[in-house]
């Protein structure tokens, strides 16, 4: 599962949707390979401001990444800065979580990813 | 009602459309692998960047249309999400239709393809279609399919005035290293379906708190656009 994609997740129990502490979930125990992927500039450029930054920030921190800026880019300084443009799309693209949990912080329920596949099916009492 | 009419519909359709799917996962897709026209065209008339989802994706099918946008797509079966998340830049979670792990208002678009008639009251349709569209931000657009119970040439046949809740076989060729205990070498597993007779998609929309931009019919299903409706309050 792509770092990217963590930042379109959160618990999918109904009561914790709505708080903040739910998003994003917090990887736990997490095992991370990385895929090569060819770069999409076009998709790149015009996903940024879709990302939730600060969520994001949140997200590499916890992976073990370096800190990121505290703002995004512009789509400006991303095209004149080539090596920025690599490092966003390693992470945000080439970096799976493999293995682990991806955890709520609202409920404290846990959500196994295993051979990169993350599952959200709720046990019948969070449901 | 009783909480073991709540309870029923559920396993109803763990039996008859999850476990189902789980097991012809493979078979089922090998067999869909053509887009659909109006499908294709929503997605290949979003700009880059945009990100949205993908309800009930099954094997991934409309992932690969267009890859300058980003799409997390979702299904019940683990084996379908298997073959669906090879499908580059996209994603694929294991979720259920009717708690979706996004958060509301984040998407600028989503499809569920297929997906809203293999659940087993009105109720749930709706709120399956409710839970997709929360999802939108303002100015987002559902494109949702289901079978239509006006389809007299198709080969199954079915029309107006049939009966819309249906059991509809799907027949998988066991091979002949694997025959069945009667030496025969196909399996039946029969799917859930509620066929939608026309209006009713477009009903089940408004009645989730929605409403519908644009919809029509193409080939045997009734299709629908719909966005959140903050002046509807059902």
């Amino acid at each position: 599962m792509k770092v990217l994609t963590l930042n379109f997740l959160t618990c999918a129990v109904k009561a914790c949707k709505s708080t903040s502490a739910a998003f994003p979930l917090h990887p736990k125990d997490c095992e991370l390979v990385s895929d090569t992927l060819e770069a999409n500039p076009k998709l790149l450029f015009n996903i940024l401001p879709r990302i939730d930054w600060n969520a994001l920030i949140i997200t590499a921190s916890e992976l073990g990444f370096p800190t990121l800026p505290p703002t995004p880019p512009t789509p400006e300084q991303l095209e004149n800065d080539p090596k920025m443009m690599q490092e966003l799309h390693t992470l945000l693209l080439e970096t799976q979580i493999s293995e682990g949990s991806l955890v709520c912080a609202n409920c404290s329920h846990e959500y196994r990813v295993k051979e990169g596949i993350a599952n959200f099916l709720l046990p019948n009492h969070l449901v | 009602m009783d909480s073991g009419s709540v309870v029923e519909p559920e396993r109803y359709e763990e039996q008859h459309v999850h476990q189902v799917y789980e097991q012809i996962a493979s078979h089922f897709s090998s067999t869909r692998y053509k887009p659909w026209p109006i499908v294709k065209s929503f997605l290949q008339s979003l700009p880059p960047g945009a990100v949205g989802l993908d309800v009930g994706c099954g094997n991934g099918k409309y992932l690969p249309v267009n890859r300058d946008v980003f799409i997390v797509g979702s299904d019940r079966s683990t084996n379908l999400v298997k073959i669906a998340s090879q499908h580059q830049p996209h994603a694929a979670v294991v979720a259920d239709t009717l708690a979706l792990p996004h958060q509301a208002g984040r998407f600028d678009f989503a499809i569920s393809i297929a997906v809203v008639h293999h659940l087993s009251t009105p109720e749930r349709r709706r709120e399956a279609i409710r839970e997709i569209l929360e999802c939108l931000n303002e100015g987002g657009r559902a494109l949702i399919y289901a079978w239509a119970l006006e389809q007299k040439d198709s080969r199954r046949g079915w029309d107006e005035g049939h009966e819309q809740d249906v059991m509809v076989p799907w027949v998988m060729k066991t091979g002949k290293k694997n025959p069945n205990e009667d030496g025969s070498t196909e399996k039946t597993f029969q799917r859930y379906y509620h066929l939608y007779r026309s209006g009713e998609l477009e009903a089940d929309i408004v009645a989730a708190g929605g409403k519908v931009v644009e919809s029509g019919y193409e080939k045997d299903n009734w299709w629908a656009i719909g966005q959140r409706d903050p002046g509807n309050k059902p």
